[in-house]
């Protein structure tokens, strides 16, 4: 599914001494297929954005729709459209939407409720399923589920999700929300507060649902590296507006506008931006892997 | 003088399993130490342990010479602070100040005195101008500098952050890492910084890796860094430059092993150059 | 960042929102003091010209003052239906029959229409005036308030103190669960729950996956408040100084006056004069 918003705008108590506006045209595509980035400070409209991506915050303007009906077209209407999803529209099913797209928080072991890991990880099964789903049926998926984020199923369907490891946890959480197979699966700062070891089993974990399971993957993330190492695309998000969305080779290669947006670059870029200021220009993408390459093909051993 | 000094200490939970067992460690005065460990290596006991929040099973703790035991327990919280990972669950008040206050208000300060020690250690963190505003729209590294400011207020002489930054953004952690610094070089305070981010460690004196409870590595960050094998099987890994370096080394790239990526674009432009001079 | 806002403080500066809030709480003591004291309209007139002063002085939009009526708006004409049904009187107030409607128990008389009158406009003034201090205090001035008014009691072994740190936390963490209960509601709800839809036992059901996630994050966050207080060296009330202190000014001085010639006012008028026109 492919994800288009054009000139979004979400303010939060609008008319209110309060108000914040949180998202300022933005006008932002992820194509179908893409492990997609999303930058920005906390605030900058990043968290706003992504919440929009399955309804879970509307649009205001869909609730004046038919008021507004004759201007349906007019060049200033906001567009936001998933796939076929048109969340513009007040009649859109809103549900069908939320299991096309999953969403897994920040910290999504702090969401885990139920007996049993077992019943946790249905609970997003049972509430989309137009039918009654039979026991077997729901173990199967819950199964498939678990195994495809690395729990054992039989060692852990029966324990409290409160005992597993912390890591564990997290893996139980994302089960929970994949279990419906969403198409595009969102992450807010997947891999936060995990040790490095952690972090580099998370983000594997989440190319191989990208290959198996959700075609489009978008993560928010504080973490550059991150996103060098694992993004095909990322948006940068500053002040409730999307001043960047571009490849990590190019976008990194504007070091000196990001440090001056306060946000960081990866490593790779800092050296690389180092080396350029010693006359040697480096191009990459950014990555460990290919910095490292690009480095040695210009002066390693001959 | 040894600040903190550990001898032979073990402390389980009772779920079972020893999560510090039989630990010698010790931080002295003015010291900065990076404690290292994965999820549930123990870090956060080691921590509780420094201040009495926890009572060691076995051995004995000494801060400052004198042993820890039930009846020292405030002058021991008064020398040896902690700041704790949540930014919102350390605050018992609404505004800046009021928090500041506590710690000071409970050992009885006089209220002159208050204001002054407000004023010291709002000014330590770098947040005097925010002095009268509401906690709750601060941001995440605000949050926190404003609970290393409570903690501060009560003069300790070591400071233990207990993964304070684990859950603030980069800009965050930024400002509590240079906040740690600062007080470890101009207030003399000794540091005692819980950590999985490997770069923070860097700054530190000395850097100590736990593993299951027991210390498994001691030394300087870059010697520790140079045990990259180790490293890994203790579920930590290198700092990322570290790895470069590693890479291009590997590579056949004449680098050495630096932490400081000026330094590793300078070796690169050396080699550079004299490839193609 | 998303409900930065609680209870209804309006955020201005002025005359009103300056006060001591212990005097403002007094003088809204008073204030319902005088409108129950007064037995009629001109009393009641007094205190209405007081409080228009008082939302003049306060700056808050007169608009807003009156929207704090509404909410009680459907209270208020029940009660005052109520009275005026089952009000029974043979006074007369105008040229008129004295009953003008009578069935069974229920009647409409001169005396009800006069009292019921009468009883709205007590509520309406009650609301406002309430609703006035909260829009020109904030909570935690409110609290500290509360708590230096209450001190006295001190002397009765009432526990001011835990009283008020028990306000002044919930204060602190208030914002915080509404923005966990957002959280996790979003989260539940991204899974397909539906907390719209259904019979109560099912709406009911439907919140428990909100429910436990709060509780368990609710008694994690008082873990480690609990620790980051002993940390700081908490042990109670005793010993304890305080750095905050509210100080009288000019203003109080004048709500003072002001509250004092009200009261005095309308007891006069009661006094003087006859029930209740």
């Amino acid at each position: 599914m492919r994800i288009v918003a054009e000139r979004l705008n979400y303010t939060y108590n609008a008319n209110s001494p309060f108000a914040v506006h949180a998202l300022n045209n933005v006008s932002l595509t992820i194509e179908e297929g893409e492990f997609f980035g999303i930058i920005g400070h906390t605030g900058s409209g990043k968290s706003t954005f992504v919440q929009h991506l399955n309804g879970l915050l509307r649009l205001p303007e869909s609730k004046k729709r038919k008021r507004r009906k004759s201007k349906k077209n007019a060049p200033h209407s906001t567009i936001l459209k998933v796939g076929d999803f048109d969340l513009t529209d007040k009649k859109t099913d809103f549900r069908a939407l939320r299991k096309a797209v999953g969403m897994v928080f920040q910290y999504p072991e702090y969401q885990l409720f139920a007996e049993t890991v077992e019943e946790d990880v249905a609970f997003g099964l049972k509430n989309f399923s137009e039918k009654k789903l039979t026991k077997e049926e729901t173990a199967q998926a819950v199964r498939e589920a678990l195994e495809e984020v690395g729990l054992d199923y039989n060692a852990v369907k029966d324990k409290s999700p409160f005992d597993l490891s912390g890591g564990q946890k997290r893996r139980a959480a994302i089960a929970g929300v994949i279990v419906t197979k969403p198409e595009v699966l969102v992450l807010d700062e997947p891999a936060a507060g995990l040790d490095p070891l952690g972090k580099k089993e998370l983000m594997e974990l989440l190319h191989k649902l990208h290959r198996e399971w959700c075609k489009t993957v978008v993560i928010v993330s504080h973490d550059m590296d991150e996103i060098a190492e694992n993004c095909t695309r990322a948006a940068v998000f500053s002040e409730g507006r999307a001043v960047e969305c571009l490849p990590p080779r190019e976008l990194f290669k504007k070091t000196d506008e990001l440090l001056s947006l306060g946000l960081d670059v990866p490593l790779t870029a800092k050296i690389a931006r180092a080396l350029k200021e010693r006359g040697i220009e480096i191009d990459c993408d950014f990555t460990v892997d290919g910095f490292v390459s690009a480095v040695l093909a210009k002066g390693g051993k001959p | 003088m040894k600040a903190i000094e550990f001898r032979d200490v073990s402390f389980s939970y009772k779920k079972g399993g020893f999560a510090i067992s039989h630990l010698n460690f010790s931080v002295e005065e003015g010291e900065f130490v990076a404690v290292l460990g994965h999820n549930g290596s123990g870090k956060s006991t080691l921590a509780r342990l420094c201040n009495g929040l926890l009572t060691p099973k076995a051995g004995k703790i000494f801060v400052y010479g004198e042993e820890v035991t039930d009846k020292n327990l405030f002058d021991v919280r008064k020398k040896v602070g902690i700041a704790f990972q949540n930014p919102d669950n350390q605050a018992v008040a609404s505004v800046v100040e009021d928090d500041v206050a506590f710690g000071a208000e409970n050992v009885g300060l006089p209220r002159e005195e208050i204001g002054r020690r407000i004023a010291f250690a709002l000014g330590a963190v770098g947040m005097e101008s925010y002095r009268t505003a509401t906690i709750a729209r601060l941001s995440g590294g605000q949050k926190q500098r404003v609970a290393i400011a409570g903690v501060l207020a009560l003069k300790p002489n070591v400071m233990i952050l207990d993964e304070s930054t684990a859950m603030l953004d980069p800009r965050g952690r930024r400002e509590i890492v240079d906040v740690v610094k600062k007080l470890n070089k101009e207030e003399g305070i000794a540091v005692v910084l819980i950590t999985h981010f490997m770069d923070e460690a860097l700054l530190a004196d000395r850097a100590i890796v736990l593993n299951r409870g027991e210390i498994v590595m001691t030394g300087d960050p870059a010697s520790i860094f140079e045990r990259h094998e180790e490293l890994l099987t203790y579920n930590l890994d290198l700092p990322r430059i570290g790895k470069i370096c590693k890479q291009l080394q590997a590579g056949g790239m004449a680098v050495p092993d630096t932490l400081d990526p000026e330094e590793l674009a300078e070796a690169i432009a050396r080699c550079v150059s004299s490839r193609n001079g | 960042m998303k409900d930065v806002s609680f209870g209804q403080y309006y955020p201005v500066r002025s005359f009103v929102h300056r006060a001591d809030p212990r005097l403002k709480i007094l003088f809204l003591i008073a204030f319902i003091t005088a409108i129950f004291i007064a037995k009629n309209f001109y009393g009641l007139a007094v205190c209405a010209f007081v409080l228009l002063l008082a939302i003049l002085f306060s700056r808050v939009p007169f608009l807003k003052v009156l929207r704090a009526v509404r909410g009680v708006l459907f209270l208020v004409l029940f009660t005052a239906v109520l009275n005026l049904l089952f009000r029974t009187g043979e006074k007369t107030y105008w040229d008129g029959p004295a009953v003008y409607w009578s069935w069974k128990i229920f009647s409409v008389t001169q005396e009800g229409i006069v009292e019921s009158l009468f009883l709205v406009v007590r509520l309406i003034l009650l609301v406002v005036c309430s609703s006035l201090l909260t829009y020109t205090t904030t909570p935690v001035s409110l609290t500290d308030g509360i708590e230096s008014l209450l001190t006295p009691l001190k002397w009765i072994r009432f526990p001011v103190h835990e009283l008020a740190l028990i306000m002044s936390i919930a204060l602190r963490f208030i914002p915080i669960l509404m923005d966990e209960t957002e959280r996790v509601k979003n989260a539940q709800m991204a899974r397909g729950a539906d907390f719209e839809s259904g019979n109560p036992v099912r709406r009911v059901k439907a919140v428990v996956p909100i429910l436990i996630p709060l509780l368990l994050s609710a008694f994690r966050r008082a873990d480690e408040l609990g620790d980051a207080m002993d940390a700081r060296c908490y042990s109670g009330g005793k010993k304890r100084t305080k750095y905050k202190k509210l100080r009288l000014g000019w203003r109080d001085l004048i709500v003072f006056l002001v509250g004092a010639a009200m009261v005095t006012g309308v007891v006069l008028l009661r006094i003087y004069l006859g029930w209740p026109l």
